[in-house]
């Protein structure tokens, strides 16, 4: 199992160094750093001077590494568009994306786990097909609608809930948090719902599916051929089987949320990292892309690093030689 | 015993006290959209404690249908349509659903086939067991994690104290199925069924767990109920056999009786369909009872027809294959350094040759390396080192492509899984027609569709068969398929892979006789597989015995089954059940 | 041995005629099921009836949106037909610049379902093919390819999608990317979504190549790329069929929330998304219908998209019988 670990890890690291490889290549072959960063008036020595003191001269490798040394120090430069540093501006801005995307998750998985076990388990009753029809529905609206529709009744209609940004926020030093005001969470609402929605149709639809799989076993056959109770049979084993499989898409389900965070943002002008990224998109603002690629890319790959380990934890079948 | 011949359905003689289990009248029907399908109908039988029923019947028959009505555990939309179930004289068809759930487990026990997908792989079998005994049982926990070990000693398991907080994959299959076993008796049940328990599991494993359960019934004073497809089993060790055929219980007495001297016209089919151990016969008895061929198809006159004509090989004697020193290993462990892999060495230097015309058949147990053989000389694996010599060419040294195809076209292969061995979107004569398209071996397209229906004639499936597809047909007739696709390239030498291991035992017989009359006919030279060894002795010339990768021993048929020389030989022999009472 | 519960099969009689290719479909499950479900026909319609409007927009809609000539400024932000100040001709309104939004709605829609099926045949194109090959060469090409899906499945598709369209904004010139930027988006879209094709489409090969038919070609001499094409193939493709619906729903959907954001379409050939976020500016003062119409037609297409993939899903998976 350790030999399992140390592989992972292996592979973890080397998909951070692919995706340093796009990130670099992106500051590459992407316009020109130079002329982003000066003015027209800028004379053509000064720009040669610059162009020395960033190294940009060097060889390639040799850039690579210096980029993979400074973004694992956190330093990516300065933006092109906001001339902040990279660092500071995603340091401002982590909090809002965080908390936001951990509420949605919490609300996610709280709802729809125990919903697909609900409707896998009670396939014929009217309430788990209305709530299969719902899901379909859920699926089929796409985040930043939800976002809209929310506005329009909620914010525009009844004037409940604030429409945008993320109220006010309590600062703890390093970390600024709005779920300590009540503004804050009013504000949370809406964004976080939007956010949530997607993730936990897929969750329910999923469950659902993978339950439905393991009753039809056949050690469940024979677990009911043992005369065991229903609720040992359902619980007991047939739910264990399926959180197993469905351990590693939660994994890339919370994943999808952090990136989710980005439409999002833009609905509600939440001042998250997702928000920062579009605006870097729009404006081909390099340093904030890439910084954010690779932010995300360590995120994701923790989360599925955690996942995998978690996976042969639970699964006997992966601790054991047979 | 008795059987009321004018209305076909067998009675027993009424007893003075209820029997243990007791099956009236039953009725079993599925609805489905295109009609409802009658699973049992007007089955009836009784079931003492202390005694073993075998129910056989051929697939389809209705038997795991009976089982899981007693058990209550038919799916829906499937349900019991009429009829009564009785346990000890009181009814438990009509039973609510809470109280025949305390019936199973705690008065009815059952074993499935497969020892590999019954057991949560999640829970040990400590906590499987226990979690069973408390739920019927008033022990407490202390008292069934003693018992959970008893049990385990009890179905033979050594080091029980330690094994029983294993996990069901720490088992190997035999192993398993004790532990299925064990679970299924551990709350002292009246009745125990048994579906299929040992057909997924090797023929000395089979052995040991069939005398388990013969064990534990005699000591427990259990009834069981054991369902199979194998005459085997039923002569092994049950006191009374069922038999159905097509949902319906055609015959029922002491097994001594039905399997000797059977009355029903289907069963003495079935009883002539299985092949003797003992002795060699020329064709195995048309079992007209059963699925006849159907219709009349042409027979061909081979002299005259492509199929017999210009065989290009040449002439030569000497053997026509010859295996020299075969090695091939399978990496059971992959990793980046060479030292940590693992390998299975699933051929071990074997070597043997086979004449021009001869029937050579390999038999062995599963893992014992006989299908790799055979995938190493149609060509599907490369062999770690020797040389496969066919017809006097060095197959395993050549490198071009057409030189290797001139000699596939010459050796054809049947496999045993009828069901997966026919592209199921292709009709099938394209099918049958592919092999003489890609070769060439026609001179116009409707030459080939002439030939390929020729074919179909041949093989006894009418030409018609052509413009359908695989999934219309059965298992033996997919079979024929299989043939007329094989016979298609002309070749001399075919290899047969346990082409009727998955085939009801009267299709088998079908299908043997026209391999039979197939290689008579066109003077091919066969290597038949099979675990089965009557089987072997009606088919092959000579044997080769094959364990875990080597040829242990090798002989002409009648020799090696009157006087065996390797231990191992003699083992599997002596597991051959004997149908016929001496 | 084949289940119990089965019809005892045809025995192919072999004298009879065999049936057409129409009446084998007029026979088989799918067309049962679907005749069975009214909420699938509906299904049905609606996605037929909106592709038909979509393609035949320039026909069908009662104004041409583009057309800057026939825009009338004075007509601006009417509401719909049947609201006070409302104009019959306009029967959902009119947006900022004298649109009518029934006629936008409708070319939008076209563009929406132009990009949505486009990225979904390169996807499949791309994903089939990675599929078909990892799966059956097995080995190092196996890993290697699944290693870079693994890795790109990390990323959610939008993601994906947000990265190639930046990266092409900032390597093109404005007026370059303007002209390619539907063909862009294409790509963006397929490159994020190919891999659910490659996964599905590799496991079923490799579950193929493990059976006899399979074996029984080799053994004839086939040579691999015939095996793949004749007839591994066609026995992968039921599964892809019904990703594909589902993925057509998600495209449409990356799509609008892609063009909703700003890096989508060009403006110049607005999507359902770009109306979208036209109208969002609109809500708060309270011209809601330039937004809502736009946003429930989409609604509807994707919801009866899913229901149909839904349904072939039920359908055509052989263990839910």
């Amino acid at each position: 199992m350790l030999l399992y670990i140390i592989r992972r890890l292996v592979q973890s690291v080397l998909v951070m160094l692919t995706v340093a490889l796009i990130a670099f290549t992106l500051f590459q072959f992407v316009g020109d750093p130079i002329n982003n960063m000066v003015d027209q008036d800028t004379t053509l020595a000064e720009r040669e001077r610059i162009r020395k003191e960033l190294g940009l001269d060097d060889p390639v490798i040799v850039q690579f590494w210096r980029f993979v040394e400074n973004a694992a120090r956190g330093e990516f430069g300065v933006s092109y568009r906001l001339k902040k540093p990279v660092a500071e501006l995603i340091a401002e801005r982590f909090p809002a994306t965080l908390e936001l995307s951990i509420i949605s998750a919490i609300l996610a998985l709280g709802i729809g786990i125990p919903m697909g076990v609900y409707t896998a388990l009670n396939r014929e009753r009217w309430t788990a097909k209305l709530f299969m029809t719902l899901s379909l529905i859920g699926v089929s609206l796409p985040t930043f609608l939800i976002g809209i529709f929310l506005i329009l009744i909620f914010g525009v209609q009844l004037r409940w809930l604030p429409t945008f940004g993320r109220g006010e926020v309590v600062d703890l030093g390093w970390w600024t948090t709005g779920l300590l005001t009540a503004s804050g969470l009013k504000s949370l609402i809406m964004p976080s719902i939007t956010l949530a929605v997607f993730q936990m149709t897929l969750i329910v639809r999923l469950v659902r599916a993978e339950m439905l799989e393991v009753l039809r076993t056949d050690y469940i056959r024979f677990a009911r051929a043992r005369g065991l109770k229903d609720r040992a049979i359902h619980f007991g084993h047939a739910l264990k089987n399926t959180l197993v499989p469905v351990i590693t898409i939660i994994g890339l389900q919370v994943g999808a949320i952090i990136a989710f965070a980005i439409i999002t943002e833009s609905v509600f002008q939440w001042p998250g990292m997702g928000l920062l990224f579009v605006q870097a998109i729009s404006e081909v603002d390099i340093p904030v892309m890439a910084a954010y690629l690779m932010l995300i890319a360590f995120v994701f790959v923790v989360i599925n690093l955690v996942v995998d380990i978690l996976y042969v934890v639970i699964d006997p079948r992966l601790r054991t030689e047979s | 015993m008795d059987q009321d011949l004018g209305t076909g359905i067998p009675s027993e003689p009424t007893e003075r006290a209820a029997p243990l289990l007791e099956i009236r009248d039953l009725k079993v029907e599925f609805p489905s959209r295109r009609g409802t399908v009658v699973a049992a109908e007007g089955v009836g039988l009784s079931l003492e404690a202390g005694e073993i029923l075998g129910v056989v019947g051929e697939s389809g028959a209705g038997k795991s249908t009976l089982a899981y009505a007693v058990m209550g555990l038919i799916e829906p939309p499937g349900r019991m349509a009429a009829g009564e179930i009785r346990l000890g004289g009181e009814r438990i068809d009509t039973l609510p659903p809470e109280a025949m759930r305390r019936v199973r487990g705690k008065r009815i026990g059952m074993v499935f086939q497969d020892p590999l997908t019954s057991l949560d792989s999640l829970m040990t079998v400590e906590e499987q067991l226990v979690e069973t005994m408390l739920t019927h049982l008033p022990i407490s926990d202390r008292e069934a994690k003693g018992r959970a070990v008893e049990l385990l000693e009890q179905v033979g398991i050594p080091d029980a104290a330690t094994r029983v907080k294993n996990y069901p994959h720490q088992f190997s299959g035999g192993m398993r199925q004790r532990v299925v076993i064990a679970l299924a008796i551990c709350c002292e049940p009246e009745v125990l069924l048994a579906d299929e328990p040992t057909t997924a599991l090797d023929v000395s494993i089979q052995a040991q767990i069939l005398a388990l359960l013969k064990r534990l019934v005699r000591e427990r004073g259990m009834g069981m109920l054991i369902i199979t497809h194998d005459m085997g089993v039923i002569y092994e060790i049950t006191d009374r056999v069922a038999v159905m055929y097509r949902s319906r219980l055609v015959e029922i007495g002491p097994s001594d009786k039905v399997l000797n001297r059977p009355d029903h016209p289907y069963t003495r089919s079935l009883i002539a369909a299985v092949p003797p151990p003992d002795r060699r016969i020329d064709r195995f008895p048309l079992v007209e009872y059963i699925e006849s061929a159907g219709t009349t198809t042409r027979k061909l006159d081979l002299a005259s027809h492509w199929l017999g004509k210009a065989r290009d090989f040449g002439a030569g004697d000497g053997p026509l294959l010859r295996l020299e020193h075969l090695t091939m290993r399978f990496l059971t462990r992959p990793s980046l350094l060479p030292s940590r892999r693992r390998w299975m060495t699933a051929v071990d230097d074997v070597s043997f040759e086979i004449r021009s015309g001869e029937v050579f058949g390999l038999v062995g147990e599963s893992g014992s390396g006989k299908s790799t053989i055979a995938r190493i000389i149609t060509g599907l694996y490369r062999p770690e080192a020797g040389r496969v010599i066919f017809a006097g060419e060095d197959m395993t040294a050549m490198s071009s492509r057409k030189e290797i195809n001139r000699l596939r076209r010459q050796m054809q292969m049947i496999f045993q899984d009828p069901y997966s061995s026919l592209n199921p979107r292709m009709k099938v004569g394209d099918i049958v027609a592919e092999p003489i398209r890609f070769h060439r071996l026609a001179e116009s397209e409707t030459e080939v569709r002439r030939i390929v229906a020729d074919l179909l004639e041949h093989v006894g499936l009418g030409s018609r068969a052509a413009l359908r597809y695989p999934h219309e047909f059965s298992g033996g007739q997919r079979q024929r398929i299989s043939i007329a696709r094989a016979l298609a390239t002309r070749p001399r030498f075919l290899v047969c892979d346990e082409p009727t291991s998955a085939l009801d035992v009267s299709i088998q017989a079908q299908i043997l006789n026209l391999l039979k009359d197939l290689q008579e006919e066109l003077g091919l030279t066969m290597l038949f597989i099979s675990h089965d060894l009557p089987v072997i002795r009606q088919m092959c010339d000579r044997v080769g015995v094959m364990q875990r990768g080597k040829l242990v021993e090798l002989a002409e048929t009648e020799a090696l089954f009157e006087a065996p020389q390797h231990d191992y030989t003699r083992h599997l022999l002596a597991l051959m059940p004997r149908m016929r009472a001496a | 041995m084949s289940d119990e519960t089965a019809l005892p099969e045809a025995a192919g009689r072999p004298d009879e005629r065999p049936p057409s290719a129409l009446a084998r479909f007029l026979d088989s499950d799918l067309w049962w099921s679907f005749r069975r479900s009214p909420l699938v026909i509906t299904a049905f319609l609606v996605t037929v009836l909106m592709i038909g409007a979509a393609t035949f927009a320039p026909w069908v809609a009662p104004h041409d949106p583009f057309d800057l000539a026939s825009l009338d400024l004075m007509d601006s932000l009417l509401p719909p037909a049947w609201l006070e100040g409302g104009d019959p001709r306009y029967l959902l309104g009119t947006d900022d610049q004298g649109r009518d939004i029934l006629s936008t709605i409708l070319y939008g829609a076209r563009i929406s379902l132009l990009v949505g099926f486009l990225s979904v045949i390169l996807a499949m194109l791309i994903g089939v093919t990675i599929g078909l090959v990892a799966g059956y060469a097995g080995g190092v090409t196996d890993a290697v390819l699944m290693r870079i899906a693994d890795i790109q499945l990390t990323f959610p598709a939008i993601l994906i999608a947000l990265l190639v369209d930046g990266v092409m904004r900032g390597i093109l010139p404005p007026e370059a990317h303007e002209e390619v930027a539907l063909f862009v988006l294409v790509l963006a879209i397929a490159l994020s979504s190919w891999v659910q094709y490659a996964r599905t489409v590799r496991s079923s090969t490799m579950v193929e190549k493990r059976k006899e038919y399979v074996q029984a070609a080799q053994v004839i001499g086939l040579p691999s790329a015939r095996i793949l094409v004749r007839h591994i193939l066609p026995n992968v493709m039921g599964p892809v069929l019904v990703i594909a619906t589902i993925q057509l729903a998600l495209a449409i959907i990356i799509e609008a929330t892609l063009s909703f954001l700003g890096v989508g379409v060009p403006p110049t050939s607005p999507s359902l998304g770009t109306l979208i976020r036209i109208g969002n500016d609109y809500l708060f003062s309270g011209e809601w219908w330039i937004t809502v119409f736009p946003g429930l037609a989409l609604i509807i297409l994707v919801l009866a998209v899913n229901l149909l993939g839904d349904w072939l899903r039920d359908v055509l998976n052989p263990k839910l019988r």
